[in-house]
């Protein structure tokens, strides 16, 4: 339904032949399943310190991407896609890290303990940004919708986040035609008032826009009988291959656990 | 001003998590059921502006309208922006999961701060020119203050990054500017068109008073 947002998790060769059904297991397993498996492998994850266990890890991470069929290069540019805020930190984490000093940057030590910790959370942000690429991001957002409506989370906003997904592409369309219709006149992003100005007023029709359509929704919806409560249909159902799923990552998950805490493998 | 997964330490996060959970209740109690289209479709709206890239020097910036969405929604912009939120960090794979919580502190928690300051006065404004200048004064104030959050939740986990995290507010100065002028345009435009926006939470409570009463 909203192809911004399905974007992510479309396999790579989907349209231009059939693929294998045993080759998207991943994406035919229970959402609630897969919204658990994320949260609790996310939450693991920041628990642990062992560089090689990290690495595990993220090849673990990658083998379920390549299990999700998700195209190599786009996937990997979202991946590295990160806030230049962050990158800033990171890069000044050797510098600010008080240490054994590993090298100088224009006089300025860089220390052992910044790097490793830059180092630290690259992977574990990476591999945990490469799991939910192979297990949500595969998800229709609608039935993310529903399957967070399954796991108990309150209706108003599971609501809430339906109309968002529904709106999000009509949306999106009426932002470009606003554009569209203001380079017609000749507008070019630039860095004076004015061009401010005309984004402002962008924002602000946009704005008016949505909310003159979500008054005729309303009286669409009321036509139709709404009286403040939705049903939400789906087949969401726990089968056989997502215990086995549930196992193996249970295992998985424990096993790292373990052998972070028992200082098996060598830092 | 995302902060992605493993930057914080576990407390941070988990306080994140626990505030979070509370302005969601707080923000979910105001919005009615009746409420719940006009809510999501401003909350569209919203992501479909942080899509939005705005020239700055030679670089761009991303929108966040957090002011705009606070004196628009008031206590209803944190869950609006809570599921814009979500969708980034599953969809687009902007932000961290397990930071999901403190981001949204981060960025709805100044939208209702400004929101509850400043929409009374917005609405009360006597001409679109003050209208203008309080809602110039919401959107850099909304960003200032997520990206002092976001310095405070980043200092709170790594102490050695104070320095750093002085440094970045500052070179965030002409993003707040730009998010204050875009923001005194669009309330000057919305004011002018369409008033009965920014009452959009509260109108439609009053219709319902008018029908039970």
């Amino acid at each position: 339904m909203s192809d911004i947002l399905e974007q992510a998790g479309r396999a790579s060769n989907i349209g231009r032949q059939e693929l294998p059904r045993d080759a998207m297991w991943i994406r035919r397993l229970d959402p609630r399943v897969r919204i658990a498996a994320l949260c609790a492998y996310a939450i693991t994850l920041i628990q642990l310190s062992n560089i090689s266990l990290l690495l595990v890890a993220l090849a673990l991470s990658f083998f379920l991407m390549s299990q999700a069929r998700l195209p190599v290069v786009p996937t990997i540019k979202r991946v590295a896609m990160m806030d230049s805020f962050i990158i800033f930190m990171l890069m000044m984490l050797p510098f600010t890290m008080a240490g054994t000093p590993l090298f100088h940057v224009f006089g300025f030590p860089a220390s052992y303990e910044g790097v490793m910790k830059g180092i630290d959370i690259l992977l574990k942000a990476n591999a945990i940004v490469m799991a939910n690429l192979a297990l949500l991001s595969t998800l229709e957002p609608v039935t993310l919708g529903h399957a967070l409506a399954r796991l108990k989370v309150p209706a108003p906003l599971v609501h809430l986040l339906l109309f968002t997904v529904r709106y999000i592409e009509v949306l999106h369309e009426e932002y470009n035609r606003l554009l569209i219709a203001m380079k017609c006149r000749g507008f070019l992003p630039t860095n004076r008032w004015h061009c401010y100005k005309s984004f402002g007023y962008l924002v602000g029709m946009l704005l008016i826009r949505s909310f003159e359509r979500s008054e005729r929704i309303m009286q669409a919806m009321k036509c139709r009988g709404f009286n403040g409560q939705f049903h939400l249909l789906d087949d969401i159902a726990f089968e056989r291959q997502d215990a086995v799923f549930v196992g193996f990552a249970g295992l998985t998950m424990l096993t790292l656990l373990a052998l972070e805490i028992l200082h098996v493998l060598p830092a | 001003m995302h902060i992605i997964d493993a930057v914080l330490t576990n407390d941070v996060v988990i306080g994140g998590a626990v505030l979070t959970l509370a302005g969601l209740g707080l923000g979910l109690r105001k919005l009615d059921m009746d409420l719940i289209p006009a809510a999501g479709i401003l909350s569209a709206t919203f992501f479909v502006a942080s899509l939005i890239h705005v020239p700055i020097g030679h670089s761009s910036v991303h929108l966040i309208m957090n002011g705009l969405a606070g004196l628009i929604l008031g206590w209803a912009a944190f869950p609006a922006l809570f599921v814009g939120l979500l969708l980034q960090a599953i969809f687009f794979a902007f932000g961290g999961i397990t930071v999901l919580g403190v981001n949204a502190i981060n960025i709805a928690g100044p939208a209702v701060i400004v929101g509850l300051l400043f929409r009374p006065f917005v609405i009360g404004a006597s001409s679109a020119i003050k209208a203008a200048i309080l809602g110039g004064v919401s959107g850099a104030l909304a960003i200032s203050l997520t990206t002092l959050f976001v310095g405070i939740s980043l200092a709170l986990s790594e102490e050695s990054l104070i320095p750093a995290v002085k440094l970045v507010f500052l070179a965030h100065i002409p993003v707040m500017i730009i998010e204050g002028l875009l923001s005194a345009a669009a309330v000057y435009l919305i004011y002018t068109v369409k008033p009965e926006l920014f009452d959009v939470m509260r109108q439609i409570d009053d219709t319902k008073d008018e029908m039970e009463g």
